[in-house]
């Protein structure tokens, strides 16, 4: 064989545990090499598209964003045309007890390790690592493959939120069905502004806000846009990236750039949105 | 989980033989006063006015609306069925009678012989005897429905205390602890052995915690240590930590884990989601006030800081400080406080404060 040794990046962030997994998959995968080992989903996604490994090891819960959100924000920034790209990398996620997790894997087919990590199952899922590899199938499938696999995931109760930690475990937390939200109630100094939600064209994640947008003007809200999310009616608005909410019937044009990403334009708004790869099967020609 | 109940018709003709039996009594009763009549009518018309009342009440309940509580149709209707049952069941049982007492015994109860006097008697005795029987039903149904009703809340106050003590325990936790220690043991074996015992420390603290109303302020500040201890394995130098507990204060009384919830909250929600981590302080100190010296406890950290939102009360996010409230307010009621702050240089503080007197000794 000439093809060059796989190469691993494991984003873990307890020291410890991190350097097991190394010593482990030394054992298990002798060829494997480890390029890095981070310790937060930031770094993770950053050394990911910088050292283009074959296949990553990805904690769920990590500082900075969880190891779903990085697989997510990799999946969307991995380059994949030019003389440099490479296959999305094989995902492993590891997580310690999550019973929905562990459900939603499973349904997704998505590989998974729980920690503490035994050598036994280790070997099965270096096994089917080692097949996937061997028979690698163009960049722009598994992209796809791996963008379906994740979009599930996020929507999975449990695994985005690590919330049901301690609710019932027979209902897992579903946000209650209840009448859409008409108007938007946003504070500006010491007015409260009330925004039909008819009005808006757009919601927008900005740091610890949401950014309301009209056609005429801007406002800010508190309300993360995770529980937004609940509270519109799907139909309505679209989510095209992990910090934008769109209303469909305001979308004019789609257009794709150089680099294969796709921009939306609205009417009654100057500006263009970029839409997450993620959410880009959303917008195909009929 | 399934309430006690019977198959209806069973439980009809268990109902009827218990009222054939009563009638038999109250024939027997009623022979015991006038022994010089001959016992087969007063028992013919006893069972015969008993059937009838039965009949009519017992099934008839089954044609109204029931409250689940009694098995017997609510207010008005309940009166009217039993009235309409002793009633009825007085009239035609003593026509029926009647017929048969001539036929078998030849005895003439519309005789002359039988005065007013009698007729009086005998309606009282239905309708004592309806009323009692009624009631007798009423009673038993409702006894039964409230045994199962607190087999049902027994059963709800250990699913209860199970989800309470998955909560303590936190299973994810556990298990990160657990793969630490794994590797330890292969590493390190005095680390395990150190980070082991830090874990049995923390486990006996959090499964007999619920058993024992106070301790020693100074084993609430080593419980925290054992725990603080097992994550800074964990999370390495991410994690710092001070605690600050003067001697006067060591034998203080105070609710066992009161301030675990509030730590592990200052690490989950404050220095895990932060890349770089941080440091927490559990600092134990007294203020005066208008009632007295007050103990105060507080927890702070250099972590992520509160959302611009506070969590909603949603599923697990405000659990921890829920339950800690809610043993303050059972302790020393309004005078126990706890209050949660954004810090001015970044991060989050609890504080509880609650009297240091007043509260009861174990």
């Amino acid at each position: 064989m000439n093809s060059p040794a796989p190469r691993a990046l494991i984003a873990e962030d307890e020291p410890l545990l991190a350097a097991a997994l190394q010593q482990e998959l030394a054992r298990a995968w002798p060829d494997l090499q480890v390029v890095a080992i981070v310790g937060d989903g930031l770094s993770a996604v950053r050394q990911a598209l910088a050292l283009q490994p074959d296949v990553l090891f990805f904690d769920i819960r990590m500082p900075g964003q969880s190891g779903l959100d990085a697989a997510v924000e990799l999946a969307d920034a991995w380059p994949t045309d030019g003389p440099t790209s490479r296959p999305f990398p094989a995902l492993v996620f590891v997580t310690a007890y999550d019973q929905y997790a562990v459900q939603a894997f499973e349904a997704q087919a998505v590989d998974y390790l729980l920690k503490p990590v035994q050598a036994a199952r280790l070997q099965k899922t270096v096994q089917k690592l080692q097949l996937a590899l061997a028979s690698k199938a163009p960049a722009a499938i598994d992209l796809e493959a791996t963008m379906a696999q994740l979009r599930h995931l996020l929507v999975a109760p449990g695994v985005a939120a690590p919330a049901p930690a301690n609710a019932p475990a027979a209902a897992p937390s579903v946000p209650a069905a209840s009448a859409p939200l008409t108007l938007i109630q946003a504070s500006s100094g010491t007015q409260i502004h009330m925004v039909p939600v008819s009005d808006v064209l757009y919601f927008e994640a900005a740091d610890k806000y949401v950014r309301v947008l009209t056609a005429a003007r801007e406002y800010l809200i508190r309300t993360p846009l995770k529980d937004l999310i609940g509270q519109l009616d799907t139909q309505e608005f679209w989510q095209i990236h992990r910090s934008t909410l769109v209303r469909a019937s305001c979308i004019t044009t789609v257009s794709r750039d150089e680099a294969g990403k796709l921009h939306l334009e609205l009417a009654g708004r100057p500006e263009k949105l970029p839409v997450s790869r993620l959410y880009a099967h959303l917008f195909k020609a009929m | 989980m399934t309430l006690r109940r019977d198959f209806t018709g069973i439980s009809k003709l268990r109902h009827y033989l218990q009222v054939l039996a009563f009638t038999l009594v109250v024939a027997t009763i009623q022979y015991a006063f006038m022994p010089e009549k001959p016992y087969g009518p007063p028992v013919v018309y006893s069972v015969l006015i008993g059937t009838f009342t039965w009949a009519i009440i017992d099934l008839g309940r089954e044609l109204v609306p029931s409250a689940a509580e009694t098995g017997w149709p609510q207010g008005w209707q309940g009166i009217a069925l039993v009235a309409a049952g002793i009633v009825v069941g007085y009239l035609a049982g003593t026509r029926l009678a009647d017929a048969l007492c001539v036929y078998y015994f030849h005895f003439y109860p519309a005789d002359a012989s039988l005065s007013g006097a009698d007729t009086r008697t005998s309606i009282l005795i239905t309708a004592i005897a309806g009323l009692v029987g009624s009631y007798y039903f009423y009673a038993i149904h409702k006894s039964a429905y409230l045994e199962d009703k607190m087999d049902e809340a027994r059963m709800h106050a250990s699913e209860a205390r199970l989800k309470l003590l998955e909560t303590q325990l936190e299973p994810h936790m556990l298990f990160n602890t657990l793969a630490n220690l794994r590797v330890l043991i292969g590493t390190d074996p005095l680390r395990a052995q150190e980070m082991l015992d830090r874990m049995i420390g923390y486990l006996r603290a959090t499964l007999s915690a619920s058993r024992s109303t106070q301790h020693p302020l100074e084993n609430e500040f080593d419980r925290l240590r054992d725990y603080l201890e097992l994550m800074a394995v964990r999370m390495g130098p991410r994690l710092a930590y001070t605690l600050d507990l003067p001697d006067a204060l060591r034998g203080v009384p105070v609710p066992p884990l009161l301030l675990q919830p509030l730590v592990e909250n200052a690490i989950r929600h404050g220095l895990e989601p932060q890349v770089e981590g941080g440091h927490i302080t559990v600092r134990a100190s007294t203020q005066p006030s208008d009632a007295g010296p007050q103990l105060v406890l507080e927890v702070s950290d250099t972590g992520a800081g509160l959302p611009a939102t506070l969590p909603t009360p949603g599923p697990g996010q405000s659990f921890g400080l829920a339950q800690a409230r809610e043993r303050l307010a059972t302790l020393h009621g309004s005078a126990g406080t706890l209050h949660l702050i954004a810090r001015n240089e970044g991060g989050t503080s609890a504080t509880v404060t609650f009297p240091l007197k007043s509260s009861p000794n174990p």
